[in-house]
């Protein structure tokens, strides 16, 4: 089973993230549960929230403490919240930002894990570009599709699509792909370095 | 059709595949997202014939439910929490009357302190309504047990709550199979009342009763729920047959067959539970699990047949009785009167604490060892509890207890992310 925490604040998308990981995972045939923290959904609080995928039933309902992936939507939750906690040694990181991970002070605290598995890529960026709003969670799980392959781009178009109107999907879909290029172009720099 | 969808929305598809004719809804979390979707559905006409009445309250709510089921219409309401508190006294008349009304109980803590999270203490405060009472393990039995609810509230005429954790389920997006329409009137036939009010031969209901006849009308609610232990598995039966799967019955046994130890629970807490048996099971442990599925009427006989062989019953209950302990546990304690067995009470989760696999374990093996009180907190934190006792004890006007625990507890212990 794979499991994924999403942070970020309120009104940045962090549970429909969650939501639309949850679809493309099911678009692929396979079980996948996606749920909230509950409670604090107020514009700009932190909002956490869980996606679990799996080739089987998922019965497991607690809340993520040891996830094998993060997504931080809001790079300002940093000093704030224990971001980190539980990431798996061979877990994924993906953070939404212009900046490096030495920009934010985290150069060492990455060494713990696979290098090639820590990366950022500037979601909001490409949201306002492509969607005209600084929205950044389908760019992010477009970025996170290319980092893990945990799904394809295809399979998070595919989810977009269902749950957003026509030209909100497309403007998604294509910061979703322009996120996913733009991770497997730093893949590629981290694999030659 | 399989779908990846929020459970409130399948809920709300599968309650209108059961074509409602009336449905009165005040919002109030973690219920809300349902009679949301039914509202979307009766405004666009998927849902038609249909009549959906905004409320002014849950106690207008049921109000309108009673009015439109004893006029033979098919009434659906949900709520929560201080909502069902505040409709208690139509619960009752709506039982009394014997009106099939159904309802979606999302199950949240009851304050005060106030808390929007999941627990039973809601649906258990109303134990002894005169409703029956089934639990929901999962999503998709959520909404299957909404169908089979009218199946088994008409035939009986009594009223059903369908009772699933709130958040934990409501605003959980998972794969679900939605039923064809088909299936659904296969399934549930139009509802013919069994009694109604209908000018054209004219009948009262609801008079008032004095001694004379009072205890016998109360006697028949009691009859018909035990008539409901018979209709509850033919129901479920029969589901299976039309739906090709297993939802809903009088209750569902995980591993136990040579168990030694067996763990009670309802609802959604079932699934972490039954990863923490496996993980048992895995290391010789001869643990089992056992959901009761209908909590009202209480399957005595089958919960005794299921449990009367084990060693130590191990009863997780997210609802406390203040002052005694267990509700759910009283209930399987008098299953199992006259067998000689280790029993314990649990009481997890409260207000939404979540119920880990990793406090279930430590759970599991002190029961093992019989090292377990007999009513026990789960992760209570008992620093935190001495801390306000000492407080309490220290001087007259200490303030209130909630208040001053969060200020112990500061943002970091309250909610960190």
């Amino acid at each position: 089973m794979f499991q994924l925490r999403i942070h970020g604040r309120g009104g940045q998308g962090v549970v429909t993230a969650a939501e639309l990981l949850s679809a493309a995972a099911f678009v692929e045939g396979r079980h996948a549960q996606a749920f909230p923290s509950f409670g604090s959904e107020r514009t700009g609080a932190p909002v956490v929230s869980f996606c679990r995928i799996d080739d089987k039933p998922i019965r497991s309902r607690e809340p993520i403490s040891h996830p094998d992936a993060l997504i931080v939507q809001d790079p300002t939750l940093l000093h704030q919240v224990n971001l980190f906690e539980g990431l798996s040694p061979d877990g994924y990181m993906l953070i939404n930002t212009q900046h490096s991970f030495a920009d934010l002070g985290l150069a060492d605290f990455v060494k713990q894990f696979r290098a090639e598995r820590m990366l950022t890529v500037p979601a909001s960026e490409l949201a306002r570009e492509h969607v005209g709003r600084p929205i950044p969670n389908a760019a992010l799980l477009g970025g996170f599709a290319g980092l893990s392959g945990l799904v394809s781009i295809d399979s998070v178009a595919a989810a977009v699509e269902e749950r957003f109107p026509e030209r909100l999907a497309a403007g998604n879909i294509a910061a979703a792909r322009a996120a996913c290029e733009f991770v497997r172009n730093e893949m590629e720099e981290l694999a030659h370095a | 059709m399989l779908k990846q969808i929020e459970g409130s929305q399948a809920v709300a598809r599968g309650v209108a595949m059961c074509r409602p004719e009336v449905i009165c809804a005040y919002p109030i979390s973690p219920q809300t997202h349902i009679v949301e979707g039914l509202s979307d559905l009766v405004r666009t006409g998927e849902l038609t014939p249909c009549e959906f009445v905004s409320v002014e309250s849950e106690f207008a709510a049921m109000s309108v439910a009673i009015g439109a089921s004893a006029a033979g219409a098919r009434a659906y309401t949900a709520t929560a929490s201080q909502g069902l508190l505040y409709m208690a006294e139509a619960l009752f008349n709506a039982s009394g009357l014997g009106l099939p009304i159904v309802m979606t109980v999302a199950n949240r803590a009851i304050g005060a302190p106030i808390n929007i999270w999941n627990d039973h203490s809601d649906a258990m405060s109303q134990r002894d309504c005169g409703w029956m009472q089934l639990y929901a393990e999962t999503n998709q039995e959520a909404l299957d047990l909404h169908v089979q609810a009218y199946r088994l509230a008409e035939e009986l005429s009594l009223p059903v709550m369908v009772c699933m954790d709130g958040f934990i389920l409501t605003h959980a997006h998972e794969r679900i199979d939605l039923p064809q329409q088909e299936q659904v009137d296969e399934f549930l036939p139009p509802y013919e009342p069994r009694q109604v009010l209908d000018p054209a031969d004219p009948v009262t209901i609801g008079a008032m009763v004095g001694p004379e006849a009072f205890f016998e009308v109360k006697y028949l609610a009691h009859a018909k729920q035990m008539q409901a232990l018979d209709l509850i598995p033919e129901v479920a039966a029969g589901f299976a047959r039309v739906f090709g799967r297993e939802s809903g019955g009088l209750i569902r046994s995980y591993r136990a067959e040579d168990a030694e130890t067996i763990v009670v629970a309802l609802g959604s807490v079932m699934g972490t539970i039954e990863e923490t048996i496996d993980e048992l099971r895995e290391q010789g442990v001869r643990i089992g699990a056992l959901a009761i599925k209908s909590f009202r009427p209480f399957p005595l006989e089958e919960v005794r047949a299921a449990l009367g062989g084990a060693r130590r019953v191990v009863v997780l209950e997210k609802a406390l009785a203040v002052g005694i302990g267990g509700i759910l546990s009283a209930n399987v304690r008098m299953a199992l009167s006259g067998i000689d067995l280790h029993g314990y009470t649990v009481i997890a989760g409260l207000g939404g604490r979540p119920i880990t696999r990793a406090s279930l374990l430590r759970l599991f093996a002190d029961a093992i060892a019989d090292e377990l009180q007999p009513l026990t907190f789960l992760d209570m934190k008992w620093d935190v509890v001495q801390r306000e006792v000492e407080r309490q004890q220290a001087g007259r006007r200490p303030g209130p207890h909630a208040e001053n625990i969060i200020r112990d507890l500061g943002i970091v212990g309250a909610r960190s992310h």
